[in-house]
């Protein structure tokens, strides 16, 4: 009887040690997220208004190249419904918009201007002009990341409408 | 009870340390000045009430208040960016905006009749310097002058936001801002930093700022400081009463006195605890819970403890 | 080679690989100490919990902490301070704890010379002990640079001038030590590196000599009684454990220590949380400044006592007071002629020496940080002469002491 009664209270001390220990790691876990510097840097916004058509632009948003890129009216005319679904509508044109990160291993493909398709040099996989894969070794279709339009700028890093919608239509990637 | 008595000699003999060298030889080191609370004794009482309506005329007349300095809240802007105001002032004049809300009005009576007596700078000006306060004094405009200062004290707080209208940035503009960089809130001596894509903004944008720096350390005789850790450097005690009265502590600095009331001054103080100890409310809210934390600890420890003793005696 | 049987349990292949129930048997379940103690011997464990403390907060510091001249004092300030998340905590508990540590090492070695713990093959403890005193003195000073606010830099200046060795003038040895002419970048790397690396490695293992140490000649106790532990743990191990005069490490002896340990955090929380100021110095808040010396420079309080002792000589004798100062707790195992190992309280004479010593200790402390002048100036003197003076005569004042 008092054998158990000592480990009894062995066992409380170890359980109120073992809280003090989560809440420390909890004070650990917070110090490794990123900064808050580090978020506010998270949003970019960019100004697509003199953005060419069928010319690629690349910016830089939290350290990953993101591909912008007009498509021509022909282009548009004979795209799928599957690609169209992943257009981005910016004061009535066209636009793609995706991390331009191959989905096999991360390489950045290019734009073949005469092809209206991306090559990516590593493992020769190609996406067409909707990022949508098309030749493996790529298993999915370049990711679209969170934006929000405004006026003729896109902030990238913020959930907007047509965001929500591709992402209910399960079309992001 | 013996290890009562020896905790108690060890406790005794700490805390006898402890005094010794914080609160005694601090008291040792460092002149205590105690605060006034802002009410400044050394400057006249306004005895006439003033009128709004006629400190508008003085201080929206010709070659008045307005020539040099902006009222946003009149619509009356900057006529000069501030590099150009510290070429020809040595620092920016500010804008009169809130300052009937955040300076005593004793203060702003006895500054727009004689500046450099209310704001303690006179060792500054002498006749020998050669050199002249840049806002000079104002001697009447033919009328009663005691009168006429009223009349634009009330003016001027007659536009002047309510006080707790004024965020605590603001009021540091205002008091200290011209002067003194605060750069972890991004301020600088002529506004707040933005962030730049372009490298050559930015180097236009430090330029400017340098000037500006030059043209203020020539006038001060030094760079004022960077306050941003100043809340933890010198304390709220001396920040408060420095800026009350800036020659009880460093007597002969260029600095003038600031002239805030207690509300304005304590807005002041906000900014820099906001500056140099941000998370001041977290620190007592974690400091809450892992004291409750530990006080179950030590009950835990104690109990299992007399468990284990009690075959041990 | 050692026969391997099929495992019963993780346990058993555990202990086969490793004999961790050798190992616990060893370490703690039969590692005795004498049962007539009091909470001063908890400071041990006291003193390796605050390690512990120190260890664990300095390694997230040094995750976001930058050593350069040009960074570093934003990087605490603004980054850790402001920035990461518990960053302040981080902060605040290492600067408290390099601080509190040092008050529990004081209290830790003056229960030692109170009741003759250093004496009859114990020798080693107190030896290894005092390199522990020096080793935490280095990291406590080389991490006081890291900021890189006004008391680092100028601290930094005034200690290294120390090994010019007065009118040796050894500039060279400044120099090399500094890397520089003045404090710099080099000097910072350097000492960022001792810091972080070279003076936690020695104390580790430091506190394996230390803890070896005690190995053979036991823990002492508080009546300085000679305890024949074989004969005691035989009581205990039979079930005889209250007329045992041993307790093992654990849980028994462990147990208080935790409770110890217990009322300790709750002080030493209350100051990272309220009471911060006495080991964050408000000075070091400012930026370090190579071309402006701040009014009063002084260092940490527990280095006070021997800057006193230096202070209030010319500078040659100074160094030599100094010097002396540093080494001579080292040889107080050898400057006690007396033949008892027994408190103070039974030793006479030299129970009036050990109080002396603390109030001339606490003298010099509180001289050390009050500005040298009038008053103080004299105090200073007189008691740094003192504290010469005692250690002359220890070894007199032990050789009369009889036989108890």
């Amino acid at each position: 009887m008092e054998n158990s009664r000592r480990g009894f209270m062995g066992k409380v001390f170890g359980a109120v040690a073992g809280v003090g220990a989560v809440g420390t790691l909890y004070a650990m876990k917070k110090s490794w997220d990123p900064l808050p510097s580090v978020k506010a840097a998270g949003f970019t916004t960019v100004d697509v208004s003199t953005v060419e058509p069928n010319k690629l632009v690349v910016e830089k948003w939290r350290g990953k190249p993101i591909f912008i890129l007009k498509k021509t009216p022909e282009m548009v005319a004979k795209q799928t419904e599957a690609e169209t679904a992943r257009d981005v509508i910016i004061d009535g044109e066209h636009f793609l918009i995706c991390i331009g990160l191959c989905t096999h291993l991360g390489c950045i493909p290019a734009y073949r201007e005469n092809k209206d398709d991306f090559k990516c040099a590593c493992h020769g996989g190609e996406f067409d002009a909707s990022g949508i894969n098309t030749k493996a070794p790529p298993p999915s279709p370049m990711v679209i990341p969170p934006f929000n339009v405004k006026g003729k700028t896109v902030v990238l890093g913020e959930e907007g409408d047509q965001y929500r919608k591709m992402k209910e239509a399960g079309v992001l990637a | 009870m013996k290890e009562l008595k020896i905790l108690a000699i060890v406790v005794f003999f700490t805390l006898v340390t402890y005094w010794l060298v914080e609160p005694f030889a601090h008291s040792q080191m460092h002149k205590h000045v105690e605060s006034e609370g802002f009410t400044y004794k050394d400057l006249p009482a306004l005895t006439k009430k003033g009128d709004a309506a006629r400190g508008q005329e003085l201080v929206m007349g010709a070659g008045a208040c307005v020539g040099c300095h902006s009222i946003e809240a009149a619509g009356m802007p900057a006529a000069m960016d501030p590099v150009t105001n510290s070429a020809s002032y040595g620092v920016n004049p500010p804008d009169l905006s809130n300052v009937g809300a955040l300076y005593d009005a004793k203060f702003l009576a006895a500054l727009i009749k004689n500046p450099a007596h209310a704001l303690k700078v006179e060792h500054k000006f002498t006749p020998e310097s050669g050199k002249m306060h840049p806002m000079p004094g104002f001697y009447g405009a033919g009328g009663d002058i005691d009168q006429e200062v009223a009349d634009m004290v009330a003016y001027l707080q007659s536009i002047a936001p309510k006080v707790d209208e004024i965020t605590p940035a603001q009021a540091f503009e205002t008091a200290c801002g011209r002067c003194h960089a605060v750069r972890y809130e991004k301020w600088t001596q002529i506004g707040e930093k933005p962030s730049f894509k372009k490298k050559r903004d930015e180097l236009v944008f430090e330029t400017k700022l340098e000037d500006y720096k030059a043209n203020l350390t020539n006038y001060m005789g030094k760079l004022p400081p960077d306050l941003s850790m100043y809340i933890r450097s010198r304390g709220e005690h001396y920040l408060s009463t420095f800026m009350e009265n800036p020659q009880n502590l460093l007597p002969g600095t260029a600095m003038p006195r600031v002239g805030v009331n207690a509300e304005g001054a304590e807005k002041v103080i906000e900014y820099l605890e906001d500056a140099g100890d941000p998370k001041r409310a977290e620190r007592d809210s974690v400091g809450v819970k892992v004291m409750i934390y530990l006080l179950v600890f030590a009950a835990a420890a104690y109990l299992w403890k007399k468990e284990i003793w009690k075959d041990l005696h | 080679m050692a026969h391997f049987t099929k495992a019963t349990s993780v346990h058993d292949w555990l202990d086969q690989r490793l004999a961790i129930d050798t190992l616990r048997r060893v370490l703690a379940k039969e590692y005795w100490i004498p049962k007539n103690i009091n909470f001063l011997w908890a400071m041990g464990m006291v003193l390796a919990f605050t390690f512990g403390i120190l260890l664990v907060s300095g390694i997230f510091l040094l995750m976001y902490y930058q050593p350069n001249v040009n960074l570093a004092f934003d990087s605490v300030n603004y980054t850790i301070m402001r920035e990461v998340e518990f960053g302040w905590l981080w902060r605040h508990v290492h600067a408290v704890a390099a601080s509190v540590v040092f008050l529990i090492i004081y209290i830790h070695m003056l229960t030692g010379i109170y009741y003759g713990s250093y004496k009859k093959g114990r020798e080693m403890i107190w030896i290894s002990g005092m390199l522990l005193f020096v080793a935490f003195s280095a990291e406590a000073f080389s991490g006081y640079m890291l900021p890189w606010g006004q008391m680092s830099y100028w601290a930094g200046m005034v200690i290294t001038n120390l090994f010019s060795l007065g009118s040796l003038e050894f500039n060279g040895l400044v120099e090399w030590i500094r890397g520089d002419y003045v404090p710099g970048q080099a000097f910072l790397d350097r000492f960022f590196m001792l810091h972080v690396l070279l003076i936690p490695l020695a104390i580790l293992a430091l506190i394996g000599l230390h803890f070896g140490a005690l190995r053979i000649p036991h823990v002492n106790n508080q009546d300085g009684e000679e305890i024949d532990f074989e004969e005691e743990a035989a009581k205990y191990k039979a079930g005889r454990k209250r007329e045992s005069k041993v307790i093992a490490f654990a849980n028994d002896f462990l147990s208080k220590d935790m409770f110890v340990v217990s009322i300790f955090l709750l002080f030493f929380f209350y100051l990272v949380f309220w009471h911060y100021g006495f080991a964050m110095d408000p000075i070091n808040f400012d930026p370090a400044d190579g071309l402006k010396t701040p009014p009063h420079i002084y260092p940490e309080w527990y280095f006070l006592w021997s800057y006193e002792i230096l202070r209030p000589f010319p500078k040659d004798p100074g160094l030599i007071a100094f010097g002396f100062a540093q080494v001579i707790f080292f040889l107080l195992p050898f400057l006690d002629k007396s033949p008892n190992a027994v408190p103070a309280s039974r030793r006479g004479i030299f129970f009036w020496w050990f109080w002396a010593l603390v109030i001339d200790m606490i003298v010099l402390t509180a001289m050390g940080k009050l500005p040298p002048q009038g008053i103080y100036s004299t105090i200073g003197l007189v008691a740094a002469v003192a504290f010469i003076g005692l250690w002359i005569a220890l070894p007199f004042i032990t050789k009369m002491e009889k036989k108890v």
